[in-house]
């Protein structure tokens, strides 16, 4: 991708995400876009939006046109949603690098909305187990949980990974989001209080995996030549997508996710940086494991030390690289579509200086990273501050 | 009745799933004395299907282990029968089910027969039919049944889950044995019934006993004996269908057959009465263990009432058949005994919200 | 699930069936119209081995909608013998240790689920551990 120079972040928003019983898709879409636009003072000539599960869980598709229309925040524009399962939101991101780098677009609205609180849970279970394979994972019962759980089980016996490094992953990001007054779980646990949870699909405990829960986020992305005195301006330097099968039968390994490896290689090389340049890493911790995987994959540690990266402290927000300050999904949330762009706001958060508690000093180049179904579709994005 | 053109059983199988419910812990919830009904009945315990099984899922692992035996290609198989009072639908054949999951079809017959126990051995009657004619090829005949009685009725104690199937063909020594000749005896005897809509059957309790099975059973097979010129110390083994464990013996006594001719034969004492697939299952048994040139007499009964009688003689083909495929002890021995609350469950006693019964 | 959606899948779901290329030869699961590997279509459908053995599995207590008669239940990736992987439910698990990796086990047919008490019964492939 060469055409062009790199759009820029000019506005971020994100709301508090848990059970909104008070505000629909439209209402959390309006929350975040309104903050995003009112800082970057001009309105998107396009909306990107990331979700999932609109069409089974709140009867409405045709979603990006009916929230940009519900919210009205800004006159109605081309508004395409963009959906690879819990990687949407990372999708939604790397179609408007595309439409603003391409010149296509001048600015574009990237958001992610996602409301999962309101059916009951077998539902919303089902829901998300449409990130697996219809015909071949869900027909023989699979819950999205219990894919992820095999990888759990072949990673711990293929490194010999204790099971209590995988539980200290969850334990920092409960730590972090002390710290932060969007997430959506802000309460300290222990080993002791993951070990002890009620077994969802074993090895895969209820504290080893992210909430679920409603919330919106956006970002405004623009050409360049729209910041005007914006200080600090970030820039979206580079974004990857790896792929790989859809169903855990199909994958050359269950304890390493390729489809990450293939899109962080991109996003880096697009960016012309390495993982030993990061500052500040997002990862896509739906469950720990994915923590642990996520590290390795993305290439900050070899195969097998994902855990004991964490174990040793070195994510912690003064360690080598801080990965998850604000809480992870774990603990900030999982509003499945917009994860990717909470993420991404993270990162820029970071950037600019403007993480509060949660900031990591001196961050100038980050990467968020978005893994949609068992592993499949992930989306690596990497984010420079510009001098 | 003999087909013009001679038939052999070429594969036997059956399926017995591993769950039991015994005799005492049904009496311990209906405050009975478990002796009453251990004795009575000569029963322990039944064999219950579990929470992913059906007549149509036990039916095929059934077919499964008699075409192991037959070694036949499903295409060569022209017709399919499945004999139940517990089809999963009220209106859609097990039978087609069954013959895809088998990969037999689509040049096939396939049909569902109903009558009570002797709907399994009305499928071989007409496979015979079929196959002696030269109509078909093969035929596979099956009886599989989930059977139930209501919460506390007598026939709780041993309404059982099974299923056997049969593969018949061409007269051939290489098949497992041949027919001699069959008979059928029926009557409108209402010993026991189940009206559309009804959860569970209704019975004439004692009614089911001389009027009902004693007539039939020893009605058709007299009619075989004297058809073929044989009397009962001409068989080295005899099944009757068995409701329990007892009315089989009584039926040998008043024939005239000795009671070790039974032995093999008679399951229901260990998986209670699996209906349809009842009687052929203790054929099933035999022909796990009999020697060629022994002679083996297989009489069903089914409510309504009619038996069908056989007379086979085990033919040489028999040993190279026979180690292809799982015996029936090997599944009456896998045994996982489960408690009244859990056969409710499995058995769909207790409506789940929405979820798999 | 739709009646069509079902039906389509009655193949794979009953007899468990895969595809041969003809073009590079290699087999795979779930049939596909295409080779996954090489992307010809000169496929084949094959019939798969009916043995193989569990190469990850979870215990799975949360179920979704449809499989709560089933709970506790195992999910697993087995490989079968000719080294093509599947995924599917386990059955018949009664070994108090449970499946471990590499536990030998055998296709059989059973009920998957059901569309409520008026529509359709699902079938399909289990696994169940051998002996």
């Amino acid at each position: 991708m060469s055409a062009g120079e790199n759009p820029v972040v000019l506005g971020t928003g994100l709301t508090k995400i848990g059970r909104r019983w008070e505000d629909s898709l439209s209402d959390l879409f309006a929350e975040a876009a309104r903050q995003a636009v009112e800082e970057a003072g001009i309105n998107p000539q396009a909306l990107f939006l990331g979700n999932m599960s609109a069409g089974v869980l709140d009867s409405q598709e045709h979603l990006a046109l009916s929230v940009e229309d519900g919210a009205s925040v800004f006159p109605l524009v081309p508004a395409f949603k963009v959906e690879s399962a819990c990687s949407s939101g990372g999708s939604a991101l790397v179609a408007g690098y595309m439409a603003v780098k391409s010149g296509v677009y001048d600015a574009v609205l990237v958001a992610g909305v996602e409301k999962l609180s309101e059916e009951p849970s077998d539902a919303v279970t089902s829901a998300l187990a449409m990130a697996a394979d219809s015909d071949f994972e869900a027909y023989y019962g699979a819950s999205f949980t219990s894919l992820n759980a095999l990888l759990m089980r072949s990673y711990m016996r293929d490194y010999d990974v204790p099971r209590s490094w995988l539980s200290e992953i969850a334990v920092l990001m409960h730590k972090n989001a002390l710290d932060n007054p969007y997430a959506q779980l802000r309460k300290a646990i222990t080993v002791e209080d993951v070990e002890n949870s009620r077994l969802i699909a074993d090895p895969i405990r209820l504290l080893d995996c992210a909430p679920t829960g409603d919330g919106a986020a956006a970002l405004l992305l623009a050409k360049p030549e729209l910041a005007k005195g914006v200080d600090p301006l970030v820039e979206l330097s580079g974004v990857g997508v790896g792929v790989d099968t859809i169903a855990v039968n199909g994958r050359s390994s269950l304890s390493d996710v390729p489809a990450t490896a293939r899109a962080a290689k991109a996003a880096f090389s697009a960016a012309g940086v390495d993982p030993k340049d990061l500052d500040v890493l997002e990862v896509h911790d739906a469950f720990t494991i994915m923590a642990a995987l996520a590290v390795e994959d993305i290439g900050v540690v070899p195969k097998g030390q994902g855990a004991k990266f964490f174990h040793e402290g070195s994510a912690e927000r003064d360690g080598d690289l801080a990965v998850n300050p604000e809480g992870g999904l774990k603990a900030r949330g999982h509003p499945v579509g917009a994860t990717g762009v909470y993420g991404a706001v993270e990162v820029v958060r970071q950037l600019q200086g403007k993480s509060g508690k949660m900031q990591v000093p001196n961050a100038e180049v980050g990467a968020f990273h978005n893994l949609g179904g068992s592993g499949s579709h992930a989306v690596v994005g990497v984010f420079k501050r510009r001098k | 009745m003999k087909p013009k053109n001679g038939v052999s059983v070429y594969g036997w199988g059956s399926y017995v799933p591993p769950y039991r419910l015994t005799v005492a812990e049904v009496s311990r919830v209906w405050g009975r004395d478990p002796k009453q009904y251990e004795d009575e009945l000569n029963v322990k315990e039944k064999a219950v299907a579990g929470p992913d099984e059906d007549s149509a899922t036990m039916a095929v692992e059934a077919a499964k282990n008699a075409l192991a035996r037959a070694s036949v290609q499903p295409s060569e198989v022209g017709a399919v029968y499945v004999g139940s009072e517990s089809p999963p639908y009220a209106v859609k054949p097990t039978a087609t089910t069954v013959a895809e999951a088998l990969g037999i079809g689509p040049l096939s017959l396939a049909a569902d027969l109903e009558f009570a126990c002797k709907a399994g051995t009305e499928g071989l009657q007409a496979a015979i039919g079929l196959v002696g004619s030269g109509m078909v090829k093969y035929g596979l005949a099956i009886g599989s049944d989930t059977a139930q009685g209501g919460p506390g009725d007598h026939l709780e104690y041993t309404a059982a889950s099974g299923a056997t199937a049969l593969v018949v063909g061409p007269l051939s020594p290489d098949a497992a044995a041949s027919l001699e000749g069959s008979v059928s005896f029926v009557s409108d005897t209402p010993d026991f019934w189940r009206r559309y809509g009804a959860k569970y059957p209704s019975h004439g309790e004692g009614f089911t006993g001389e009027p009902a099975y004693f007539k039939h059973v020893e009605g058709a097979t007299r009619a075989l004996l004297e058809e073929l010129g044989l009397k009962p110390s001409d068989f080295d083994y005899v099944v009757f269908h068995q409701p329990n464990g007892r009315y089989p013996l009584t039926a040998a006594r008043d024939l005239g057959f000795s009671p070790s001719a039974l032995k093999v034969g008679l399951l229901s004492p260990f998986i209670g009465n699996t209906y349809a697939a009842a009687s052929i299952t203790g054929f099933s048994a035999v022909l796990d263990v009999a020697k060629p040139g022994q002679r083996v007499l297989l009489t069903s009964f089914g409510s309504g009432a009619g038996s069908d009688s056989f007379s086979f003689v085990v033919t040489d083909g028999i040993e190279a058949r026979r180690p292809k495929a799982k015996f029936v002890m090997d599944y009456v021995k896998k045994r996982v005994e489960i408690d009244y609350a859990l056969y409710l469950k499995y058995r769909g006693g207790i409506t789940l919200g929405g979820g798999a019964k | 699930m739709t009646v069509p959606k079902y039906w389509r899948k009655i193949d794979a779901h009953y007899r468990l069936e895969g595809i041969r290329c003809k073009s590079c030869g290699k087999i795979s699961y779930p049939p596909r119209s295409s080779c996954p590997y090489c992307h010809s279509k000169d496929v084949e459908v094959v019939k798969l081995p009916e043995r193989g053995k569990v190469v990850s599995f979870s215990l799975l207590r949360s179920p979704p909608k449809g499989f709560e008669g089933y709970v506790p239940y195992y999910v697993a990736v087995i490989e079968l013998e000719n080294g093509v992987r599947v995924f599917g439910m386990l059955t018949d698990v009664f070994s108090p240790d449970g499946v471990k990796e590499g536990t030998p086990v055998e296709a059989v047919f059973r009920k998957i689920s059901e569309d409520g008490d008026e529509g359709l019964i699902h079938y399909g492939v289990k696994f169940r551990p051998i002996g």
